[in-house]
C-alpha cells in the first residue's frame, strides 16, 4: 500500500533519537541490522516505526515439518482447492496445491472433511488492556484523562497473561492488533501481536510490523471530554482538537526534516527536542505509522478523509465503520479499509443505522472489507460474523464465494496492519500461519481443531497438551478445561 | 416499501380479528415440532385461526387454504428470546428511549412493572421478528437494588398490543452483581432477599403502607407477595457456584418459591444440585472467560453438561439484550458445537422457555391447538448461514421487512442521480 513506500525516506528523527539513547539495543531485529548508522553525526537510515524501543524478543516456537492434505483449503487472497493440501516446513508456507510429496521427516495430516485457511487476524482488539478478569486494577486500556495522547502506547499496558488471548487462539486468530480505547481524539499507539503464549509482550510483537495510531471519531470523546466541562464537547470539537495536534505535528516534522536534511548536506545543525507525542504524529506524516480510526458515520468518515488530505497523511482504516456502506464509492477511491461487524447495532446513535449486509456491501463497492471484533467474546468466532454477513448478503442477490469472503478475515486485515508481505494468506514463503478447521469454518458447529503459528503447533483442540493455560488460571476452578 | 400507514392498517387487521379468518398450509418441510408429532421429513403443518390445525405427513390440504411450500425448507417453532429488554430500550445510549430500569432514587424495585414502557413500534421488534424470533420475555435490568423490577411475555407481532403477560416474573441479582445493591458483600445480598420474601410474608397479613418498617418498602413488600405465594416466577441472576448452592437452599427453605437463574456460568459444576431442585437455567453458550471472580470456571460446555445432568436449560442473552435478542440462535448453534445436543439446543430457544415462564401449553412446540408462532428457515436454523423465509405469528405472516431492512434496500445500488433521501 502506498504509505509503505515513504518509510523508505524516513531516516527520521525517531529512529535517530531511539538510537542515540539505545545505541547498545540488540540486533536481532533484521530491519534494524540493515541500519547504516553513522556514528559522527547520529544519523541513521533505517525504518523507525519498525525498530525503535521496547523491541519484538518473538522466536517462533518450534516446528516440524507438516503436510495436511485432502482439505478444503481457502488460501485466503480469494482461492479454493478442493482435496488441496499445504506444505509448512521451517516455519514458512513451502507449496500449496494438490497431491504434494511430504519431506521424509513431515507430519502428515489427513484432513478429509475439514478444511484450512489462513489464520484468522484481528485489527481490533483490547485484549490485554482490557483483560479478563476485568477488574479496575486490570483496566488500561484508555488514558482518559486529556483529549490528545498520542504519547501512550498500548503495548505498555498489554497483560500477556489474559486468558483471552488463549480463547482467541481457540478460535483461530493467528495475529492480532491491541489498541487503545476510543475515549479520545488521538488515542495513542497500537501493537500488532503474534498470539502466541509469552512472559512478555515483546515476546508477542509481531517483529517489523509498523505501528497503528488508534484515534476516535464521534460520541466518544465528545461525551467523555464534554461531561468534564472541557473541549472537545461537538464534533466540531473533535475536529478542532485533531487539526490542532495535526498542525503542531507538521511544525515538529518540519523542524526535524529540516534538521535531517542540514545534517544530511554535511551543514552545522542542532538537534532539535523530542516530543513524545509529536514523534507518534510526525511518524504518521512520515508514512510510517498507520491510522486506524474508530469512526462510525458515513458522513463523518467523509469529513476525516478530507482532513487526511488537509495534511498529507492517510487513514488506513476505519473501525466499527457502522455507516460505511453508504459510502462504499468513497471508501474505495480513497483506498481506505472498513473494518466491521456483522450485526452490532443500536447501542448509541452513531450505531443506529446499522445493518447486517455492511461487510459485503462494502466489499461489493470495491472497497477493502475486514471483519474486526472489538470484543472478547467476539474475537473467538469471526469465522461466523464473516458467514453470517455472506448469507446476508446472498439473499438479497450479492453472492461472494467463502475464498472470497474468508480476504475479509485475513488477506484484508494484514494489508491495514501493513504485514501482508508475511501473512494474511497461503502462498510459498509466507509465514506458515494456519488452521486447521473441523469443517467448513463458515458454519456454527465447526471449531479450529489446529492452529499453527510460524508453523508451530501453538493449539491443538484434541490435546491438553498443545492448549495454553495462563497464569492466572491455575488452581482455580475450571483449570485447563474444554473453554 | 413498507409504510408505518401500512403497518398501523396490518396492525389493526390483527387486532379486529380479520387475520384470525387466515387458512394456510405449510408443506413438504422438514418440520421439528418440539411436540409429540417429533421431527417429520415432508410434513404439513396447517393453520387455522391464529392456531396450528394439525401437524403430520400426507395431511390433506381442505380447500381455500394458501399453500406454501417449504420443501428442502426447515420448520419450527417461533423461536422465544428468553432475557431480553425487546421494546424498552431503542437507542441503549439516549436516555429518554432506555426505560429498562429504574433508579435508586425511586422508592419502589420490586414494584416496578416494565410492561407500561414496552414501545409496540420499536424498531427492535420488526429486526427481531425477521431472524424468526417470535415471542420474548422483557427483564427489567439494574436499578440499584437487588430486586430489578417485574418483567413481561410478549409477542413480536404487528399493532400496538404486544404485552400477552404483564408481571410475569420478577428479576433479582445475587452474587458479585446483588452485593453492589446490599452493602458490598454478596452476604447482604442473599440476606437482603431473604428478608424481603418475609417482610412480603408479613405485609400479605397486615397491608398497611403507614404503619410499615420492612427492610422493602410497602409497594415492593406487596409486589414480592407474588413471588413468595410461587404465583410469580423468581429469576436470579448468579454466576459462582457458591452462589447457586445458596439458591437451592433458598428453595429448599421456602419450597413454594418458583425460582429460575439467569447466568449459572458455573452452573456444570452443581449440575446435579440445580437438576434435583429442580431449579430452571437461562444460560449464555458464549460465556468461556473469567470475566470476573464470579465466572472462572465458564465454559461453553456449560449448557450441555447442565442437559444432560436433567436440569431445564433455556438459551439467552443473560444479559438482557435489546438490539441483538437475535443472536440466541448463533448461540444455541454454538451450544450444540460444544456438546449439546441438536435438539436439545433448539428446545433450549422453543418450548423450553415457554415451560420456564408457564406458557407451554399455548407456546414453543407445532401442536394442534396451540398457538400458530413458526417460522420457515432456508436451512438449520441454528447455522450462522440460515435465516428465515417466512415468519408466522399467531398465524399471521408477517412481511419480513425492518428499518435495517430499509437502509439496506436504499443504499444496495450507489448510483444514480438523485440523492438517496429520495428512494424510499
Amino acid at each position: 500500500m502506498a504509505h509503505n513506500k515513504q518509510a523508505v525516506f524516513a531516516a527520521t528523527a525517531a529512529a535517530a533519537l531511539f538510537l542515540a539513547g539505545c545505541a547498545s539495543a540488540d540486533g536481532a531485529d533484521p530491519k534494524r541490522a540493515i541500519a547504516n548508522g553513522d556514528a559522527a553525526s547520529g544519523v541513521v537510515k533505517a525504518e523507525p516505526s519498525k525498530s525503535g524501543p521496547y523491541p519484538s524478543t518473538y522466536h517462533a516456537l518450534p516446528s516440524r515439518p507438516t503436510l495436511i492434505r485432502n482439505a478444503v483449503v481457502l488460501d485466503g487472497a480469494g482461492k479454493r482447492i478442493d482435496d488441496g493440501a499445504v506444505l509448512m516446513q521451517g516455519g514458512k508456507v513451502v507449496a500449496i496445491g494438490r497431491n504434494l510429496d511430504a519431506p521424509a521427516d513431515a507430519v502428515v495430516i489427513d484432513a478429509k472433511g475439514k478444511w484450512v485457511t489462513p489464520g484468522i487476524i484481528d485489527v481490533h482488539s483490547h485484549l490485554g488492556v482490557y483483560p479478563s478478569p476485568g477488574v479496575r486494577a486490570h483496566s488500561d486500556g484508555n488514558e482518559i484523562t486529556a483529549p490528545v495522547t498520542a504519547e501512550v502506547w498500548a503495548e505498555h499496558s498489554v497483560w500477556p497473561q489474559d486468558p483471552g488471548f488463549v480463547r482467541a487462539l481457540a478460535g483461530g486468530v493467528t495475529a492480532l492488533q491491541v489498541l487503545p480505547g476510543s475515549a479520545n481524539l488521538i488515542g495513542g499507539r497500537g501493537v500488532t501481536l503474534k498470539n502466541v503464549p509469552s512472559r512478555t509482550v515483546q515476546g508477542m510483537k509481531f517483529p517489523d510490523a509498523p505501528y497503528g495510531l488508534k484515534m476516535a471519531c464521534g460520541e466518544n470523546p465528545k461525551r467523555v471530554y464534554g461531561g468534564k466541562g472541557r473541549a472537545p464537547s461537538t464534533r466540531m470539537g473533535n475536529f478542532a482538537g485533531y487539526r490542532a495536534s495535526w498542525i503542531k505535528a507538521a511544525a515538529y516534522k518540519e523542524k526535524w526534516d529540516d534538521y535531517e536534511s542540514k545534517k544530511a548536506s554535511g551543514k552545522e545543525a542542532k538537534a532539535p527536542s523530542r516530543d513524545l507525542e509529536m514523534d507518534t504524529l510526525k511518524g504518521v506524516l512520515d508514512g510510517d505509522i498507520l491510522v486506524h480510526m474508530h469512526c462510525y458515520r458515513a458522513d463523518e468518515m467523509a469529513q476525516v478523509i478530507d482532513m487526511s488530505k488537509e495534511f498529507g497523511y492517510k487513514v488506513t482504516a476505519f473501525h466499527h465503520a457502522v455507516e460505511a456502506y453508504k459510502i462504499g464509492d468513497l471508501l474505495a477511491d480513497n483506498e481506505t479499509c472498513a473494518a466491521m461487524w456483522a450485526d452490532w447495532w443500536g447501542f448509541k446513535m452513531e450505531a443506529y443505522d446499522g445493518i447486517r449486509e455492511n461487510i459485503p456491501f462494502v466489499h461489493k463497492a470495491g472497497a477493502c472489507a475486514i471483519v474486526h471484533s472489538d470484543s472478547d467474546v467476539g474475537i473467538q468466532r469471526l469465522n461466523q460474523e464473516a458467514a453470517k454477513s455472506l448469507a446476508d448478503a446472498k439473499k438479497v442477490g450479492v453472492d461472494i464465494s467463502k475464498e472470497v469472503a474468508w480476504t475479509w478475515l485475513s488477506l484484508n486485515p494484514a494489508r491495514s496492519l501493513g504485514i501482508a508481505d508475511q501473512t494474511g494468506s497461503l502462498e510459498p514463503g509466507k509465514n506458515a500461519d494456519v488452521v486447521l478447521w473441523s469443517g467448513d469454518p463458515f458454519s456454527s458447529y465447526s471449531k479450529a481443531e489446529k492452529v499453527y503459528v510460524d508453523g508451530a503447533l501453538v493449539w491443538d483442540m484434541t490435546d491438553p497438551a498443545h492448549q495454553p493455560v495462563m497464569d492466572f488460571e491455575l488452581g482455580q476452578p475450571g483449570e485447563g478445561d474444554a473453554k | 416499501m413498507k409504510t408505518l400507514a401500512t403497518s398501523f392498517i396490518a396492525g389493526m387487521a390483527m387486532l379486529t380479528g380479520s387475520a384470525l379468518a387466515q387458512t394456510v398450509a405449510i408443506t413438504g418441510g422438514t418440520v421439528h415440532s418440539m411436540g409429540p408429532a417429533g421431527t417429520l421429513e415432508n410434513a404439513t403443518v396447517l393453520i387455522r385461526d391464529g392456531k396450528v390445525e394439525a401437524v403430520g405427513r400426507g395431511l390433506d390440504i381442505p380447500s381455500g387454504y394458501r399453500e406454501i411450500d417449504a420443501s428442502d425448507k426447515v420448520v419450527t417453532p417461533g423461536i422465544f428470546a428468553a432475557f431480553t429488554q425487546l421494546g424498552a430500550v431503542e437507542v441503549n445510549a439516549v436516555g429518554g428511549t432506555r426505560d429498562g430500569s429504574i433508579s435508586g432514587e425511586s422508592p419502589f424495585h420490586a414494584a416496578f412493572d416494565i410492561s407500561y414502557a414496552i414501545n409496540p413500534l420499536a424498531t427492535t421488534i420488526p429486526v427481531s421478528r425477521i431472524e424468526g424470533i417470535t415471542r420474548a420475555a422483557v427483564t427489567a435490568s439494574g436499578g440499584d437494588s437487588i430486586f430489578a423490577g417485574q418483567g413481561a411475555l410478549i409477542h413480536l407481532g404487528e399493532g400496538f398490543d404486544l404485552v400477552t403477560t404483564s408481571r410475569a416474573f420478577m428479576t433479582a441479582s445475587l452474587g458479585e452483581a446483588g452485593s453492589g445493591d446490599a452493602g458490598g458483600s454478596r452476604a447482604g445480598a442473599v440476606i437482603t432477599l431473604i428478608n424481603a420474601l418475609k417482610d412480603a410474608q408479613r405485609y400479605a397479613k397486615s397491608p398497611n403502607p403507614s404503619d410499615w418498617d420492612g427492610v422493602v418498602s410497602a409497594m415492593d413488600a406487596e409486589a414480592l407477595e407474588q413471588v413468595v405465594t410461587g404465583k410469580q416466577k423468581l429469576l436470579i441472576h448468579a454466576q459462582r457456584a457458591s452462589d447457586l448452592l445458596q439458591i437451592i437452599r433458598l428453595k429448599q427453605d421456602m419450597p413454594k418459591l418458583d425460582l429460575a437463574i439467569v447466568g449459572a456460568a458455573e452452573g456444570w459444576m452443581v449440575a446435579d444440585k440445580l437438576a434435583a431442585a429442580k431449579i430452571p437455567v437461562i444460560v449464555q453458550p458464549f460465556d468461556n472467560l473469567p470475566g470476573d471472580f464470579s465466572m472462572l470456571a465458564a465454559t461453553q460446555q456449560n449448557a450441555a453438561r447442565l442437559a444432560d445432568a436433567g436440569v431445564l436449560v433455556v438459551i439467552g442473552d443473560t444479559g438482557g439484550d435489546s438490539h441483538n435478542a437475535r443472536l440466541v440462535l448463533q448461540y444455541a448453534g454454538n451450544a450444540v458445537a460444544n456438546g449439546m445436543a441438536w435438539d436439545k439446543a433448539l428446545a433450549a430457544i422453543t418450548l423450553n422457555p415457554a415451560k420456564l415462564y408457564g406458557v407451554a401449553d399455548d407456546l414453543g412446540s407445532l401442536e394442534t391447538g396451540k398457538t400458530a408462532d413458526l417460522v420457515v428457515w432456508d436451512g438449520d436454523p441454528l447455522e450462522v448461514m440460515s435465516s428465515p423465509d417466512a415468519v408466522f405469528i399467531a398465524g399471521q405472516e408477517m412481511d419480513l421487512v425492518s428499518r435495517q431492512t430499509e437502509l439496506r434496500d436504499r443504499y444496495m445500488d450507489l448510483g444514480g442521480d438523485q440523492p438517496f433521501a429520495y428512494r424510499h
